[in-house]
């Protein structure tokens, strides 16, 4: 009963969201999910809508097998929930395809991949399986942010200084053949990091976030 | 019930899986019509972007009916099958066929000049490669191409997708001889070259850099399907 007077967003409730954001991130603290974060994070767009797709199956999983955790039998509790992982990952592909075909060409075979992603089914067997839905909510919100924020973290820098761009828009002037018809950075001389586009550089960058975080965050540095 | 007994998990597996079948077989059902209307609108749009036509996917359905004016599937012997539909037909099944393979052709006009788009399938080094030719109206005479792959290696063979790489064979041309006719003697096609092709040569354009088998795949797949079309252009 105890429960049920609990506060929606009691400090222990917010706790589950904003843990994930920082102290707790999946990518730069658990160091989970990484495959995708190297794969897809040369542009903005195609990183934001893999976060969104994340998100989406984090949140859903966790509250379906939240919902179904005393009726699940443990001995098949794991293919339990990578049928639910699966399913709900080609319903996701399913309708990118249908409505956001492009996108859905570029992440190709991640969305698939979604399925593997570590954190998804390492939150289910960690929080789901023994939380209530609400929570399982949180918490699926919170690290599907947490993945999110550091995807796009990532991403943004990649897109800047590999092709000076952000979201496809050229922020950083128009790079042209010739530098005389060169706009902004480009005409004083500047030139794209090309290596930022390969995969090497988005480890890189999560590795200086990891670093950048733990000077930050004291709780963060082991003895 | 005993939620540790065989039966229980039995029964919990078959209700599980029955019940999300139904949900994705329903979705898949449900959302096909949309994803089949992307596909058709993407092929619409690269054969369009080889004659020089860029337009969005939603635009492509009314500019394919207004610069595509002729769509024929050839038999081997160069002449018209009226009876089959040339945009529904796939290059990667007719090939399987042996005798009865039918090859489309797409005749497009362009501000009064007549363009011959000739569609293409190969092998690159891990998977398919496919893509589609522009002629001019001399049937010789490259005017644009577009490549595409299903597993080339990012960087390297999948290069075949850029602009610079499509961009090199405008120009180039099929015969040896311009005058000499659709024979296959005459006929050289456009070679991918290892090195870089020769400035000023007619039929040859830069290989990639890594790619090589991607790019012979290329060579390959425009020589083999082009030299089909020979009979046809012969004719016409």
């Amino acid at each position: 009963m105890a429960e049920e007077k609990e506060a929606l967003f009691s400090k222990k409730n917010r706790a589950l969201l904003s843990d994930p954001l920082n102290d707790n991130n999946p990518i730069s603290v658990q160091v989970l999910g990484i495959c995708s974060a190297l794969a897809i994070t040369v542009q903005l767009k195609p990183a934001l809508v893999m976060s969104i797709a994340v998100l989406f199956v984090v949140i859903a999983s966790n509250v379906i097998v939240s919902l179904i955790r005393n009726l699940i039998p443990s001995r098949i509790r794991i293919i339990v929930q990578l049928l639910i992982v699966a399913s709900l990952v080609i319903l996701v592909d399913q309708v990118l395809k249908a409505y956001a075909y492009d996108v859905s060409k570029e992440l190709s075979v991640f969305v698939g991949l979604i399925i593997t992603n570590c954190i998804v089914m390492g939150r289910l067997e960690a929080f789901a399986l023994a939380n209530g839905p609400w929570k399982s909510f949180l918490d699926g919100v919170g690290n599907g942010a947490g993945y999110a924020l550091i995807l796009v973290l990532v991403a943004f820098f990649r897109e800047l200084l590999g092709s000076g761009k952000l979201f496809g828009f050229e922020v950083l002037g128009h790079k042209a053949k010739d530098i005389a018809d060169s706009t902004g950075l480009y005409a004083l001389g500047y030139e794209n990091n090309g290596f930022m586009l390969l995969s090497p550089m988005a480890l890189i960058v999560v590795g200086i976030i990891i670093w950048f975080q733990r000077s930050k965050n004291r709780k963060l540095i082991e003895d | 019930m005993d939620k540790n007994s065989n039966a229980y998990t039995f029964i919990f597996a078959i209700i599980m899986v029955t019940l999300i079948a139904g949900i994705l077989a329903f979705t898949a059902e449900s959302l096909k019509p949309l994803q089949e209307k992307n596909v058709k609108a993407e092929k619409m749009q690269k054969i369009l972007s080889t004659i020089g036509v860029e337009v969005s996917r939603d635009e492509a359905d009314a500019s394919f009916n207004k610069y595509i004016k002729q769509q024929l599937a050839l038999k081997e012997d160069g002449t018209v099958d009226a009876a089959v539909d040339a945009f529904a037909l796939s290059l990667k099944k007719e090939l399987k066929k042996g005798d009865a393979q039918r090859f489309p052709l797409y005749i497009a006009e362009k501000e009064g000049k007549t363009f011959y788009v000739v569609p293409l399938y190969g092998a690159g080094l891990w998977d398919a490669i496919w893509g589609y030719v522009a002629l001019d109206g001399d049937k010789n005479t490259i005017i644009g191409a577009s490549f595409d792959h299903k597993g080339e290696t990012p960087g390297l063979g999948a290069e075949i997708t850029t602009d610079w790489f499509q961009a090199q064979f405008a120009g180039k041309s099929l015969l040896e001889d311009a005058n000499a006719g659709f024979v296959a003697d005459n006929f050289l096609s456009v070679k991918v070259i290892k090195g870089g092709a020769k400035t000023g040569d007619a039929h040859g354009v830069d290989a990639i850099s890594g790619g090589t088998i991607t790019s012979d795949g290329v060579s390959d797949m425009l020589k083999e399907r082009l030299a089909r079309y020979l009979p046809y252009f012969k004719n016409n």
